[in-house]
C-alpha cells in the first residue's frame, strides 16, 4: 500500500502525541496527586496510530484498561482525558472512570472495559447494532491483548461475530505478557491470529512495531469489514515497555530478562519510524521539532486545564446511575 | 381496583369474568408485551438460546419469530457470557435487546458482562454512555429440578450498583414492568417464577407501564404485615384469607420491584400493624428478605411491636426428591405460622 508523505507524518504524529502524553504521565506520576492506576501503553504506539489512521469518528472504539492510546490516536480530546486522570469534573468520565476508562462519545470512544477481555462482546454488539439499523460502512473495533485471547468470552465473541458477519475489527496486541505471564507459559500454539481461521474469520499476523505495517493491514482489514464481508482478526506482536501498572520498568524487579527488554526498546516503534522517515527525506529540517513542539503545547494545555478544573460535587456520587 | 387484584382460585376467575374483565395468563401478558414492544419500538429485539423453538420459553415468545423474523427474534449460540456483551454492546448502540434466559441459574455464567459491564457502563462513562438491557429469566421450582434448574436469584442481582430488579407476580405487572423496563435506560434484571406463567388476571389490551419502586397493596389489614415477593404474594393472599378466619387481620404488600424498593409503602403499613413478616421466593441467607427486615429495622423501628420474621428458602441446594421439596420450599402454612407468632400477642 502505498503512503503520502501526509499519511506518514499523520502516522508519527499520532504515535507521538500517545507518545508524550504518558511521558508526562511518568514524569509527574511521582508527585501522587494523580490518584489513578495507570496502565501504560509505552511501546505499543505504532498499533493505535497504524489501525485508527483507517478509522472514522463514527466508528465504534473499545478498549482496555491500556487504552490512553488507542483513545488518543482515535482523535479523542485530550484536556477531558488529562483531567479524568486527576479526578476532576472536566474529566472524560467526570472522575468517575480514571485512567483505566477513558471514553469520547464525539469520537467513537464508547469506553473501555479492566476486566480482561470484557469489552470483546460489546464491540460486537456495537456491530450487531450497525447491522441492525442498516449503517453498511461503518464498524467497530476492540483492542485487547494476548491475555484477554485467554478468555473464553473471546471465543464466544468470535464465533458470534463471523456467524453474522458483523463489521468488527479484532485488533489483538501480543505484548507477550498478561500482566507477568509470559506468552510461552500459557499458550502451546504462539499463533493467536489462527484461532479467529477456526471460527472462519481471516486472522493476520503483523509487526505492531512497524507503524506502516500496521497501517497495511489495518488497511486491507477494514475494507474487507466496510464491504461488509464480516469480521477481521488482526495480532499485532509488540511490546509494552512499563510494568504491567504503574510509570517503573518491570525488568528492573526481575518481571521479565532485561535483554528482552532492551532489544524491543531498539526497536521502538516511535524512532524508529523517525529514523525512516527521515532517511526518507519525508522528514526534514525542523518537521519534527515543530511536531513535537505542538503536542508539547498541546499537553501543557491539557495539564493546565486538568489541574486548574475543581473536583466533583459530593452530589456526583449519586448521579449518571439510575 | 382490577390491576391489584390477586386472583387465587376458581371462584376469583369466574368474579373477575362475570365483572367483564379481560383475564389472560401471565405468560400470554408477557408475549403481548413483547409483541406490542416489537411493533412500536424497531430498536427493541428479542435474543437468546432457543427463543424461537416452537416451544417458545415456556410460550412467552410463541409465535414472535415469525411474526418478526430472526434479526428481531434472535436464536443464538449457548455462549451466556459473550451474548450478554453482544447484547450489552448493542444497547450503548441505540438498540433495545430483550435477552431471554430459561432459568435464572445460567446468569451466573453472564455474571462478568451484566456485574461489571452493563451495570457499571453508564456511571463508569461519566453517563457519557448508558446500557437499556433487559434480561428476562426464569426462576424458581419446577418438578424435580434439582439444584441447577430451580434457583431465584433476583436478590443477588440486588447486590450490584446499577442494576434494576423486576419481580412481577401478577399478568397486569408482569406486562406493565416489561414494557417500563425496556423503555426505562437502565440494565434491568426481569425475573419471572416459573409457577406463575399460568395464573390469570386482569390485563388491558393496550399498552401501558407498571412504574419501577411503586409497592401495592394486595389485602389490606390491620394486625400484620406480610411484604411478598413473586410467587409469595399468592402464597401470602392465601394465608391473609385463612388466618381472617382466625381473627388475624393480614395486610399484604407486593413491592412488584425490588431495586427500587418501595420502603415507604412497606413501612407505612409497618406503622399501621407493628408486624412484619417478609415472605421471598429466594433464599433467606443475605437475600432480598434480610435487606426488606434491616432497612424496616433502621427506618422503622419505634413502629415495631414484635422482631421481624422472615420466609424464604433454606441454605441449602435445591433437594429433586418430592418429599424433600415439601420441605425446603415454603407455602400458606409457613406464612401463616409466622403471622400467628407475632399476632399471638396482638393487643
Amino acid at each position: 500500500m502505498s503512503l503520502t508523505p501526509e499519511i506518514k507524518l499523520e502516522l508519527l504524529r499520532k504515535m507521538l502525541r500517545a507518545r508524550l502524553f504518558e511521558e508526562k504521565i511518568v514524569a509527574v506520576y511521582a508527585a501522587q496527586d494523580m490518584k489513578t492506576p495507570v496502565h501504560l501503553y509505552l511501546g505499543q504506539e505504532a498499533v493505535a496510530a497504524g489501525v485508527s489512521q483507517h478509522l472514522n469518528a463514527d466508528d465504534y472504539m473499545f478498549s482496555t484498561h491500556r487504552n490512553h492510546g488507542h483513545a488518543l490516536c482515535k482523535g479523542a480530546d485530550m484536556k477531558p482525558l488529562a483531567a479524568e486522570l486527576y479526578g476532576r469534573a472536566a474529566g472524560c468520565a467526570k472522575g468517575k472512570g480514571g485512567s483505566m476508562h477513558f471514553v469520547d462519545v464525539s469520537k467513537g470512544c464508547l469506553g473501555t472495559s479492566a476486566i480482561v477481555g470484557g469489552s470483546i462482546p460489546l464491540a460486537a454488539g456495537a456491530a450487531l447494532a450497525i447491522k441492525q439499523k442498516g449503517q453498511a460502512g461503518r464498524l467497530a473495533v476492540t483492542y485487547f491483548g494476548d491475555g484477554a485471547s485467554d478468555e473464553g468470552v473471546l471465543q464466544e465473541t468470535l464465533n458470534f461475530a463471523a456467524l453474522h458477519r458483523l463489521p468488527v475489527l479484532f485488533a489483538c496486541e501480543n505484548n507477550f505478557y498478561a500482566t507477568n505471564s509470559p506468552q510461552k507459559a500459557r499458550h502451546a500454539e504462539g499463533l493467536i491470529c489462527k484461532r479467529a481461521e477456526a471460527f472462519g474469520i481471516p486472522g493476520v499476523l503483523v509487526d505492531g512495531n512497524d507503524a506502516e505495517a500496521v497501517y497495511g493491514a489495518a488497511g486491507k482489514a477494514v475494507e474487507h469489514i466496510r464491504a461488509g464481508q464480516g469480521p477481521y482478526f488482526l495480532e499485532f506482536r509488540t511490546y509494552r515497555w512499563k510494568g504491567h501498572v504503574g510509570p517503573d520498568c518491570d525488568w528492573e524487579q526481575g518481571c521479565r530478562p532485561k535483554e528482552e527488554y532492551f532489544e524491543w526498546v531498539k526497536r521502538c516503534p516511535v524512532e524508529s519510524y523517525i529514523n525512516k522517515l527521515t532517511a526518507d527525506g519525508v522528514l526534514k529540517g525542523t518537521a519534527l521539532a515543530q511536531l513535537k513542539a505542538g503536542i508539547a503545547d498541546e499537553i501543557a494545555e491539557a495539564w493546565a486545564f486538568a489541574k486548574a478544573a475543581p473536583y466533583p460535587a459530593a452530589e456526583e456520587l449519586f448521579t449518571d446511575v439510575y | 381496583m382490577p390491576w391489584t387484584k390477586v386472583l387465587i382460585d376458581q371462584q376469583d376467575l369466574e368474579a373477575a369474568q362475570k365483572a367483564g374483565l379481560r383475564n389472560i395468563s401471565y405468560r400470554a401478558a408477557l408475549l403481548e408485551a413483547q409483541r406490542q414492544l416489537l411493533r412500536s419500538r424497531p430498536e427493541v429485539y428479542l435474543i437468546g438460546e432457543g427463543i424461537d423453538d416452537a416451544g417458545g420459553v415456556f410460550g412467552s415468545t410463541a409465535g414472535l419469530a415469525a411474526e418478526f423474523g430472526p434479526s428481531r427474534v434472535m436464536d443464538t449460540p449457548i455462549a451466556e457470557n459473550g451474548l450478554t456483551g453482544i447484547a450489552a454492546g448493542s444497547a450503548m448502540c441505540g438498540l433495545r435487546p430483550i435477552f431471554i434466559h430459561m432459568r435464572m441459574d445460567f446468569l451466573p455464567m453472564c455474571l462478568d458482562q451484566i456485574a461489571n459491564h452493563a451495570a457499571k457502563w453508564r456511571y463508569m462513562t461519566g453517563g457519557a454512555v448508558t446500557c437499556p438491557l433487559v434480561i428476562r429469566s426464569i426462576i424458581g421450582r419446577g418438578w424435580g429440578s434439582a439444584a441447577q434448574h430451580s434457583q431465584a436469584l433476583h436478590g443477588l442481582f440486588t447486590h450490584f450498583a446499577g442494576l434494576k430488579v423486576a419481580v412481577p407476580a401478577t399478568p397486569y405487572d408482569a406486562k406493565g414492568l416489561l414494557a417500563a423496563a425496556v423503555n426505562d435506560g437502565n440494565p434491568v434484571m426481569f425475573c419471572e417464577h416459573r409457577w406463575l406463567y399460568d395464573f390469570k388476571g386482569y390485563v388491558p389490551e393496550e399498552a401501558y407501564e407498571v412504574p419501577f419502586g411503586k409497592a401495592v397493596v394486595r389485602k389490606e389489614g390491620s394486625d400484620v404485615t406480610i411484604v411478598a415477593v413473586s410467587l409469595m404474594v399468592y402464597e401470602a393472599v392465601k394465608a391473609a384469607r385463612e388466618l381472617e378466619a382466625e381473627g388475624i387481620s393480614v395486610e399484604v404488600i407486593d413491592p412488584r420491584t425490588i431495586k427500587p424498593l418501595d420502603l415507604a409503602a412497606i413501612l407505612a403499613s409497618v406503622k399501621k400493624t407493628g408486624r412484619l413478616v417478609v415472605a421471598d421466593a429466594g433464599n433467606l441467607m443475605t437475600g432480598i428478605s434480610a435487606e426488606i427486615a434491616a432497612q424496616v429495622a433502621e427506618k422503622g423501628f419505634e413502629y415495631l411491636k414484635a422482631p421481624v420474621l422472615r420466609v424464604g428458602l433454606p441454605d441449602t441446594p435445591t433437594p429433586a426428591s418430592p418429599a424433600l421439596e415439601a420441605d425446603f420450599y415454603p407455602g400458606v402454612e409457613d406464612i401463616k405460622r409466622a403471622a400467628r407468632r407475632l399476632a399471638g400477642g396482638k393487643a
